[in-house]
């Protein structure tokens, strides 16, 4: 584990005076408080089946939520092949502790979801990172690890990858590197783990397939994948609190995945299983209650994501550059490749603002040094603005410093007076990392 | 029964190194516990000083790693609240933490410590600072070791292989201290003597740490289980030891250390001469620290320690500087 010196800085970051773009948070304050209650005294009528253990593969009135959830986003699935998680990150773990013995090799993208890393490590997964672009993973580099990896003898248990608005990198992988991933995924028989939190938390362009139901198409059973291990949750959309996510998956595998929830805590929250089924049944017929709310995610999420956008050309301007997610929580930021976001966060952190160094998205924790996400949607318009100002300043402090001391100009991302990256403008090198030295710019130029 | 019954075990705070703090005060307090002491476990917040008020402990046990608990900034207040506490007092604390002071006074006693040069951030602006790096990089010459002025635990800590690598790493070691020190890097073994008041000789086996995979002993490795190896005692010729239990001690009382302190040394391959790098006033006790290891290697348990560097808390001299007479 290379990012202990992480974790303890981040420690600090949870202070109260820390305005911290650092955490995964939706936010829960716009859940109104009467509803909350209300749907609490639904599962209080039946409050002895609510306290009791429930089935391991989880309740029936919640797995018809989840299929509820799912066709929302155009994926058809059968309620009885859904198995309830404590949180979508159990999903994660039991996959590994399903599927991975140490030295096994997992595919995932680079930068991949922080909290993933710790998992692949404690499984000992020896885990192979593809660099995105504006286009999420490109399956041909994809194809070459794979290709490389078969050369060695290996072959990986299964593909990581979050399709949609991707943690921390905020990019989507496009419709048709989705088909082409399912096309590989079935010529080479290889499990792909498709990690979906935010897919309804679109804020702008048209929603894609999920892989799940391109692989069901494939495979002529609509609503039966036989490769794709479907993640989902609650947490984004409704709260993390909860505690609950779900996974789909092909038979088989729902079968061992089921063996060891048995093994980790037999069974998730009854009492948070049927507020979720209690929630659902709640407004009544015309739209459903929960789709409201998470439209009303949208609209504010979406506010925010602008809000966080506009600071950061203000502020980060030609030093950096940054995704421009349509979707989800996070945005990607890259500097001047000879800052370290880990240091800076040092600094940062005595300004009163927090974010996630890009390490942490790498296995190596070397990685991404140059590069840090930043959350929009679990804080407050001010506090965006607020918070990017103070990094912008530390940003120009240490880029000062370092003009001073090398005796060159910062480098510039991109020049001061091009227009900011719009959603189509390829972005390889906003979200590739470490940033590719560009001929004369690079640290290791020719002047030396 | 007589005696310091009521501890306070005063962890955690505001520092970098929180966390190590927050494990070295577990086993602090587990260990103290064992040996019947009523004891009080405070992290160092907002309202540390009226829980101390409230408290009224019969000692403070200071397990706080870095900024306040290293620094002379929590010793002061203890001695202002009359309340014994463990380890060095205010102005060695200042001394040790301060790695600039520090290495300046072993240069004037003619202890041998790496060549290096202190840069305050201010001056890079304020003065133009950054003209004299030129000269400052054929003084020291290559590899060098940038490390923030204050602060334990390898956070900050920069190599620097060429000029084309300085600055980078002299911004990065700036994020955690407003001075930093270029350092001539010692390549060699990485030596630890904890010097213990009471022990012939004072000091304790030494310990060498072998890093595992880092090419640098860095914080990860310092204190993830499995990341480094220890040899207790270290396997060096006779001479050696003895010279650099002798440099701990001098160094030691030069920096007017109390009760217990930890000095890091290197060999360094080919000459095997030996440098001093710094002195820690409060020494990690979590699993993997360095001090209950060679306490160990000398025969003492992990609560045989405690009560000796409890023991600290009682015989400090009011003027002394160390603690030879």
């Amino acid at each position: 584990m290379k990012s202990s010196a992480m974790r303890e800085m981040m420690a600090l970051t949870e202070r109260p005076e820390v305005i911290s773009l650092a955490g995964g948070l939706p936010d829960t304050s716009t859940f109104p408080a009467e509803e909350f209650a209300a749907v609490m005294a639904d599962v209080s009528r039946d409050s002895a089946r609510a306290l009791q253990y429930g089935p391991t593969e989880g309740m029936a009135l919640t797995t018809r939520c989840i299929a509820e959830v799912m066709a929302a986003e155009g994926t058809k699935v059968d309620p009885s092949e859904v198995i309830v998680t404590t949180g979508g990150q159990q999903v994660i773990d039991l996959v590994c502790k399903t599927l991975i013995d140490p030295g096994d090799v997992i595919v995932a993208e680079a930068p991949t979801y922080p909290g993933a890393i710790p998992t692949f490590s404690a499984y000992q997964a020896s885990v192979e990172q593809i660099e995105m672009d504006s286009d999420g993973m490109p399956i041909d580099a994809l194809e070459e690890t794979l290709d490389r990896l078969a050369a060695e003898g290996r072959r990986p248990k299964f593909i990581y990858t979050i399709p949609n608005f991707q943690n921390p990198g905020g990019v989507t992988m496009s419709l048709a590197r989705r088909r082409r991933l399912v096309e590989v995924a079935r010529e080479r028989e290889l499990l792909v783990l498709e990690d979906n939190p935010y897919g309804l938390l679109r804020y702008e362009g048209e929603p894609l397939p999920t892989l799940y139901s391109l692989d069901s198409l494939a495979a002529g059973r609509e609503g039966a994948s036989d490769l794709v291990i479907y993640l989902g949750t609650f947490s984004k959309i409704l709260s993390p609190g909860l505690r609950l996510g779900w996974a789909v998956a092909p038979r088989p595998v729902l079968e061992k995945l089921n063996l060891g929830k048995q093994g980790a805590d037999l069974c998730s929250s009854p009492v948070t299983q049927m507020f979720v089924a209690a929630y659902f049944a709640h407004g009544g017929s015309a739209q459903s209650s929960w789709l409201r709310y998470v439209e009303r995610l949208r609209d504010l999420y979406r506010t925010r994501r602008d809000a966080m956008f506009s600071a950061l050309e203000e502020q980060f301007g030609e030093h950096a550059e940054w995704t421009r997610p349509e979707g989800g929580l996070f945005i990607w930021a890259t500097l001047d490749e000879r800052i370290d976001t880990t240091d800076l966060l040092a600094l940062a952190t005595k300004q009163g603002v927090a974010f996630v160094p890009g390490r942490a998205a790498y296995m190596d924790g070397r990685s991404g040094s140059s590069s840090m996400r930043l959350n929009f949607a679990g804080v407050s318009e001010e506090d965006i603005r607020e918070g990017i100002r103070r990094i912008g300043r530390t940003i120009r402090t240490q880029l000062d410093l370092l003009g001073s001391l090398s005796g060159r100009p910062p480098e510039q991302r991109r020049p001061a007076a091009e227009q900011p990256p719009s959603a189509d403008r390829p972005m390889a090198d906003v979200v590739a990392l470490p940033p590719r030295a560009k001929p004369g710019s690079g640290r290791r130029s020719a002047d030396r | 029964m007589s005696g310091p019954r009521r501890v306070a075990v005063l962890k955690g705070g505001r520092s970098l190194e929180r966390a190590v703090s927050l494990r070295s005060g577990a086993q602090i307090q587990a260990g103290l516990e064992r040996l019947g002491y009523e004891v009080h476990g405070l992290d160092a917040g907002t309202s540390l000083v009226p829980e101390l008020l409230e408290l009224k402990p019969d000692a403070a046990f200071v397990a706080l790693h870095g900024r306040d608990g290293e620094d002379g900034t929590i010793q002061s207040l203890l001695e202002a609240l009359e309340i014994p506490y463990t380890g060095s007092g205010p102005s060695s604390c200042a001394r040790c933490t301060e790695k600039v002071l520090a290495k300046q006074l072993m240069l004037e006693a003619g202890i041998p410590t790496a060549p290096f040069l202190p840069l305050r951030e201010t001056s890079i602006r304020d003065l133009g600072a950054g003209a004299a790096l030129g000269a400052i990089e054929a003084d020291l010459g290559f590899p060098l070791v940038v490390k923030p002025a204050k602060g334990g635990s390898a956070f900050g800590v920069k190599f620097a292989s060429d000029g084309h690598e300085l600055p980078e790493a002299m911004v990065g070691a700036f994020s955690y201290d407003g001075t930093i020190l270029l350092e001539r890097h010692i390549r060699g073994r990485d030596l630890a003597v904890s010097v213990l008041d009471g022990e012939p000789n004072h000091a304790l086996p030494v310990v060498e740490a072998v890093p595992r995979e880092e090419e640098f002993f860095d914080y990860e490795s310092r204190y993830e289980i499995g990341m480094t190896t220890f040899v207790c005692p270290a396997e060096l010729p006779a001479e050696t030891t003895t010279r650099a239990q002798q440099l701990a001690v001098e160094v030691y009382d030069l920096l007017g250390c109390h009760g217990f302190a930890r000095v890091d040394l290197m060999l360094e391959d080919g000459t095997g001469e030996l440098w001093v790098l710094e002195a820690n006033v409060v020494p990690g006790m979590t699993e993997t620290s360095l001090l209950p290891q060679a306490a160990n290697a000398a025969g003492l348990s992990f609560d045989e320690l405690l009560e000796r560097m409890l023991a600290s808390a009682f015989d400090r001299r009011q003027g002394s500087a160390g603690h030879t007479k």
